[in-house]
């Protein structure tokens, strides 16, 4: 099945294309386009990186070689909101394993799964050290975070949902 | 006494909600120093810049005005860049500086533009700051709305264009040539310098890359003055610093502080100490790529050359009675680094702190060079099994041989990034590694 970008996607990326005139190709755009099929079509599948180097004037090689380099591109479906929990060093030192641990149990999910409203990840530092642990949501931080208070949280974020495709 | 904290001026709109609009950024004062740095001619920005002795905020501690008389002088095209990319573990200035204040990273950008003759211009922002992003967005769009950017800059036949481009997850894209790759669309992989980026960069023209906190610097020097900034600083080093202070402190935070700080200050009189009655064990001084302090060695400064040079701080050592050859037969003691400090108080299982370190750098390596590839692949997994308890008697003595057949020989920084670290809790903390490899060896 062919894929097609929605008027506002094809909006961007038409603009974008105008902001790197100078390198004389389309590819700069390709991370903001493949951010853009990632929110219409919720992951980038075959088709997806298809429609995107279709788009952009660019081998499938070529998108399939950026879109596997970059860890917020998945090939494959997630949950509507995504939850990085930072565990790096500042995190670690504060209880972030601990904090983890608690996603996985009131979510039923390991770290790397998804289900339909949430993804789980471990993440490399969030730059929000000085507020360890913390976790990152979209545009929302969760800082200073409690692992007794995880599942209040959750329910928070079902009520007032942040997911990543709210500002690409 | 406490510590006189003093100067503060990127982080001097911190908690002003008004300030981030263009209005309120205006009303506070914002583009005047614009206006100034149109009038003056491109060389005399850079004189100022070389004269206050800023130093680029990123890591690395570059002379920033140095840094831009690199441009040649007879370039078509020039670009800016500015590295906001910001993930070394510990640093957390960055977002809050484009958070709090992103026009004022955007008139320092401008002026920067205007001393480099750049005309396209990009932010490369880190993808999941999906919430500064949304900010910076909207102040360039203010910008470009007012006059502030575009082909004719407040009418003096200047052209200024601004992209803010978003990274989509990948620490190696804060190394500047592997952010233009990533600029340029391509996967995130370093390139071998030379050519620097100042002579060949960004599609092939010369390229500028700083970090935020070095741009949003440039308009406090071209206001007050070059001498001035360079005042407020200490030796080599003008201006102040945004230190991040995480790990065990009773009050974390982000600050702007003098220069001439010593950890000491920073830890007691800034962030209250160490709670509970515990001790300092170890200090990073700079993110998690640097070699750490010990207890012995906190009266420091916490300046760029002091880091390097001051006698106070243990050479890093390749094994006992080996000093580290940084190259030139130089010492490796510490670095200013990123402004991440990281406190370990005396309860910290330093094995698992370092393995938890090798574990980043293992995940981050972009897999170019052999001796990174592989070499943080092992150290995460000795270190692993180290702090897990499962670890060898050689275990000690393979960690250290491997980092240092790592440090000097990769195409990036990368690989010294965890090597370095690896080498200098070794030298510092080496009896708690042992002890970690003697427990197993007695159970
Ligand atoms: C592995 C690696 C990661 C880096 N990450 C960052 C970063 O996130 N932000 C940054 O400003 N500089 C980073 N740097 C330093 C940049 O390569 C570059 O030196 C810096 O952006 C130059 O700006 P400055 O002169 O203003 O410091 C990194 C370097 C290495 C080797
Ligand atoms: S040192 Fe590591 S991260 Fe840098 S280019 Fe080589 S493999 Fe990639
Ligand atoms: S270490 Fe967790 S946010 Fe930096």
């Amino acid at each position: 099945m062919s894929l097609e970008f929605s008027a506002d996607a094809t909006r961007k990326i038409g603009a974008l294309c105008e902001r790197y005139v100078v390198s004389g190709t389309k590819k700069p755009v390709v991370l903001a386009a493949l951010h853009l099929a990632q929110k219409e079509f919720g992951a980038l599948t075959d088709d997806a990186l298809r429609l995107v180097a279709a788009t952009l004037d660019l081998p499938y090689a070529h998108v399939y070689g950026v879109a596997t380099f970059y860890t917020m591109f998945r090939r494959t479906p997630g949950g509507t909101q995504t939850i990085r929990v930072c565990t790096n060093i500042s995190c670690m030192l504060r209880g972030g394993y601990e904090v983890l641990g608690a996603f996985e149990t009131q979510l039923g999910l390991k770290k790397g799964e998804s289900n339909k409203d949430f993804t789980l990840v471990e993440e490399e530092c969030i730059a929000a050290c000085a507020n360890a642990p913390c976790a990152i949501v979209g545009t929302k931080y969760l800082l200073d975070i409690v692992p007794s208070k995880v599942g209040s949280i959750i329910e928070e974020l079902k009520r007032d949902p942040h997911p990543e495709s709210e500002v690409v | 006494m406490p510590t006189e904290i003093g100067t503060k001026l990127v982080s001097k709109r911190f908690g002003n909600e008004a300030a981030k609009t263009l209005a309120g950024y205006e009303a506070d004062g914002g583009y005047q120093t614009l206006r100034k740095a149109l009038a003056m001619r491109p060389e005399d920005i850079t004189a100022e810049v070389k004269a206050s002795n800023l130093r680029g905020r990123g890591g690395a501690g570059f002379a920033t005005g140095v840094k831009w008389g690199f441009v040649p002088k007879d370039a078509k095209q020039v670009h800016l860049v500015c590295n906001a990319d910001e993930s070394e573990p510990g640093t957390c200035k960055d977002r809050e500086l484009m958070f709090w204040d992103p026009h004022l990273l955007i008139e320092g950008m401008i002026i920067a533009a205007h001393a480099l003759r750049a005309v396209h211009n990009y932010i490369y922002i880190r993808g999941e700051m999906m919430r500064e992003y949304a900010v910076l967005q909207k102040a360039v769009d203010e910008a470009y709305a007012r006059g502030y950017l575009g082909k004719n800059v407040l009418g003096q036949n200047i052209e200024v264009n601004l992209t803010v481009h978003r990274g989509a997850g990948a620490y190696i894209c804060g190394e500047e040539t592997a952010l233009l790759n990533s600029l340029e669309g391509q996967r995130g992989q370093p390139r071998l310098k030379p050519p620097f980026p100042a002579v060949k960069g960004l599609f092939g023209n010369p390229t500028i890359v700083n970090n935020v906190e070095t741009l949003m610097n440039v308009p406090f020097i071209v206001d007050k003055g070059g001498a001035w900034f360079n005042g407020l600083g200490m030796g080599r080093s003008g201006g102040t610093r945004m230190v991040c202070v995480s790990g065990h402190v009773a009050k974390p935070g982000v600050f702007e502080l003098p220069m001439g700080i010593t950890f000491r200050q920073i830890i007691d009189d800034v962030c209250g100490g160490v709670p509970g009655g515990r001790r300092v064990k170890a200090v990073i001084p700079g993110g998690v790529s640097m070699p750490p302090l010990d207890i012995d060695e906190l009266d420091v400064p916490c300046e760029f050359d002091a880091l390097q040079t001051d006698e106070r701080i243990k050479p890093v050592m390749v094994r006992p009675g080996e000093p580290f050859n940084l190259g030139g037969g130089k010492q490796l003691r510490t670095m200013a680094g990123s402004g991440g400090i990281v406190v370990l108080d005396d309860t910290t299982d330093i094995p698992k702190a370092v393995w938890r370190i090798m574990k980043f750098f293992a995940h981050e390596s972009c897999g170019q060079c052999t001796p990174c590839r592989e070499g943080t692949g092992w150290l995460e997994k000795v270190s692993r099994r180290v702090a897990e308890g499962r670890g060898k008697p050689d275990d000690v003595e393979l960690l250290a041989s491997i980092a240092h057949g790592i440090a000097g020989n990769t195409i990036c920084a990368l690989g010294d990034a965890a090597a370095w670290p690896m080498l200098g809790f070794l030298t510092k903390f080496r009896s708690d590694f042992e002890a970690a490899v003697r427990q197993v060896k007695a159970a």
